[in-house]
């Protein structure tokens, strides 16, 4: 009988942690495929956050190295700098990325960087509890804007992939969702590409996956993954942002 | 609100405490354990409780940069961290008590990285020790609820003009549920005057702040700084002593138990208090005269207090929550020895170091603690510390 499904090889294994319905266990196995495809995992080295996936480390059996929260995309620069021939990315949530760490991810994007950023966007700040984020949308409610998000007080919802994208140094810009089987495929498809262009040089890479919070949201697995198809790709488009290989 | 007795998780007293003090502005960062006040205190605010700015920045250097702006133009000012979060406010942490500025912080005691842990220990609040702040520990939910009206208090009296930080151990005091005597409101309105920042920023009076401080100037500001610490110590203990006519629960910058005729006291700061007594309770029936010796204010240091309650004793065994690497034992006992040194009747001081990110420390750890500190103590073995509960 011919073999369809395999676990990745460079994921371990071991149970996720994760709550039923939560996206980070699908992106990660994303990620493993790619590095498997693309057969890096002996020079791969990978950063994860301070957030839910602060235990990526656990799983991913490649080198990993944990950054304070915010500076994946610093710390991954050192590790760039010094090991041109290594391939390096950040795991990064909205909060990791888009608030405390918002002055590192920019600058590295800008000075071009040639690292990859996964960047995964639940709109809160899922580990410690479901408060508020820079991502949070209008009229959204979490712990901490219980009457939903007011842009009159709170601004708007940051959609920090758009800015990287308006910048010189990166090459490879996308945005993309967990909804639908077919949205899976293509977020895979554009994380693989993400790694392709740091694997040629081209730049920084960033690959925007907007990844349902179920705990957090208040909603069931299904009602989640209804939420982010209609309501966070409404604010959060998906699409290639910046593709330098595109160009003529 | 208040008046009467509740059961309820101390964050969630410590933020209606804030409410009830009627702070003008809250600027904070989520960051486990004390993610709880922030996140009741947003509530508040959303209710129509609590008429105040709450500003749920991207970052804990933010929030202490919005607490500086907003107590320079004479605004209540509350924020709360743990652990990361401070570590990340540090820079302007030191800054908000150079440019003497009230504020007061619930800063909920959790270890630093690394390795990372969101567990409880004093290691974060030791990193600032020498900032400037005034910083006090709080044993229970009670002390936890009422020292916030004390912080808001004494950094606010015209006297005083500094941050204080109330500090509180992650999870042992953020997490449980306490019962609770709640103040009337107007016993609060009696007790905290409304805050008048006599050179607060106004277009109308110019002022300058956070001024270069050249090499002419810069030794006079911190002696300015160092005097205003030290000399905040007259308004700290008439703010304890105004509390306790107002409610009878009566504070003190050393507090002791069963101490007058122990010949050994164990010391603590925060909530390990509670199980000592209960050991020392214990080892009093066993025939031990054992004590406790808490301390409860620690910057400014209470030397006076501190010497009044231990000098005499034979030794003191003093657990510390962090450890200076390399460094004479924790910041604790080698500040306690330091404050005993050539003292006539000084006791001897055994140290521990215990309790590290979270690490349970039992009744029975305190029993051993106990008896085998006073064993070293009469051997003479009091060289350095010990690492209690170290595997391996």
């Amino acid at each position: 009988m011919k073999k369809v499904f395999t676990k990745p090889k460079c994921l371990k294994d071991i149970p996720f942690h994760y709550c039923p319905g939560c996206g980070h266990s699908i992106i990660h196995r994303l990620v493993a495929e790619v590095i498997d495809e693309l057969k890096i995992s002996d020079c791969v080295i990978g950063i994860p956050p301070a957030g839910c996936a602060v235990l990526a480390y656990n799983y991913f059996d490649i080198d990993m190295c944990e950054a304070p929260h915010g500076r994946g995309c610093a710390v991954a620069t050192g590790f760039k700098r010094a090991q041109p021939d290594k391939i390096i990315f950040t795991y990064q949530g909205d909060g990791d990325m888009a608030a405390i760490g918002t002055a590192e991810t920019l600058h590295a994007a800008n000075r071009g960087e040639r690292i990859t950023a996964v960047f995964v966007n639940n709109a809160v700040y899922g580990m410690t509890g479901g408060q508020m984020a820079p991502t949070t949308m209008i009229e959204q409610k979490t712990t901490t804007s219980p009457f939903g998000r007011r842009s009159e007080v709170e601004g708007y919802p940051l959609l920090i992939t758009d800015l990287i994208a308006t910048l010189k140094g990166p090459a490879y810009v996308a945005r993309h969702s967990l909804a639908t089987p077919a949205k899976i495929l293509a977020t895979k498809k554009s994380i693989k590409k993400a790694f392709e262009v740091q694997i040629k040089g081209l730049g920084f890479s960033l690959v925007e996956v907007l990844s349902p919070c179920p705990t957090n949201w208040k909603l069931s697995a299904v009602d989640a993954y209804k939420f982010l198809e209609s309501k966070m790709e409404k604010e959060f488009p998906i699409g290639v942002l910046k593709d330098v290989t595109k160009r003529k | 609100m208040g008046g009467k007795r509740k059961g309820i998780e101390v964050s969630l007293a410590i933020a209606e405490a804030v409410g009830q003090a009627n702070a003008d502005v809250i600027a904070a960062y989520p960051i486990t354990p004390q993610t709880h006040i922030v996140e009741h205190l947003s509530e508040l605010v959303a209710n129509g409780e609590l008429d105040a700015e709450f500003v749920p920045v991207e970052s804990e250097h933010s929030a202490m940069s919005v607490c500086c702006g907003s107590a320079a133009v004479g605004a209540r000012t509350f924020t709360s961290t743990s652990s990361q979060g401070l570590a990340l406010m540090s820079e302007i942490f030191f800054i908000a008590s150079s440019m003497r500025l009230p504020m007061v912080m619930a800063l909920a005691n959790r270890s630093l990285s690394g390795p990372l842990s969101i567990w409880n220990d004093h290691t974060d609040t030791m990193m600032v020790r020498d900032a400037g702040w005034i910083h006090v520990f709080v044993e229970n939910g009670q002390d936890a609820y009422d020292h916030i009206f004390w912080a808001f208090r004494v950094g606010e009296d015209p006297d005083v003009l500094l941050p204080v930080a109330v500090n509180f151990d992650g999870f042992i005091l953020t997490h449980m549920i306490e019962p609770i005597e709640y103040e009337k409101d107007e016993t609060i309105k009696r007790y905290l005057p409304e805050f008048r920042l006599k050179n607060a920023l106004h277009p109308d009076k110019p002022v300058s702040m956070g001024c270069f401080g050249m090499p002419e100037i810069y030794t006079e500001a911190q002696m300015s700084r160092e005097d205003g610490v030290t000399g905040s110590y007259p308004t700290i203990i008439k703010a304890w002593e105004e509390w306790g006519e107002l409610t009878g629960r009566q504070y003190h910058p050393i507090e002791t138990y069963r101490a007058d005729d122990a010949e050994y006291c164990i010391v603590t700061m925060g909530s390990y208090g509670e199980t000592a007594m209960e050991v020392v309770d214990t080892l009093r029936e066993e025939g031990e005269k054992v004590g406790v010796v808490k301390i409860r204010l620690w910057r400014p240091f209470p030397f006076d207090e501190f010497r009044g309650a231990v000098l005499g004793k034979k030794a003191l065994i003093v657990i510390d929550r962090a450890i200076s690497f390399g460094g004479p034992g924790g910041p604790v006992a080698s500040e306690l020895r330091s404050a005993l040194y050539k003292k006539e009747g000084s006791p001897v001081i055994v140290n521990y170091v215990a309790g590290l990110a979270g690490r349970d420390v039992s009744r029975n750890d305190f029993r051993n603690i106990i008896l085998e500190g006073k064993a070293k103590a009469e051997s003479g073995d009091t060289e350095g510390f010990i690492l209690y509960g170290l595997r391996g």
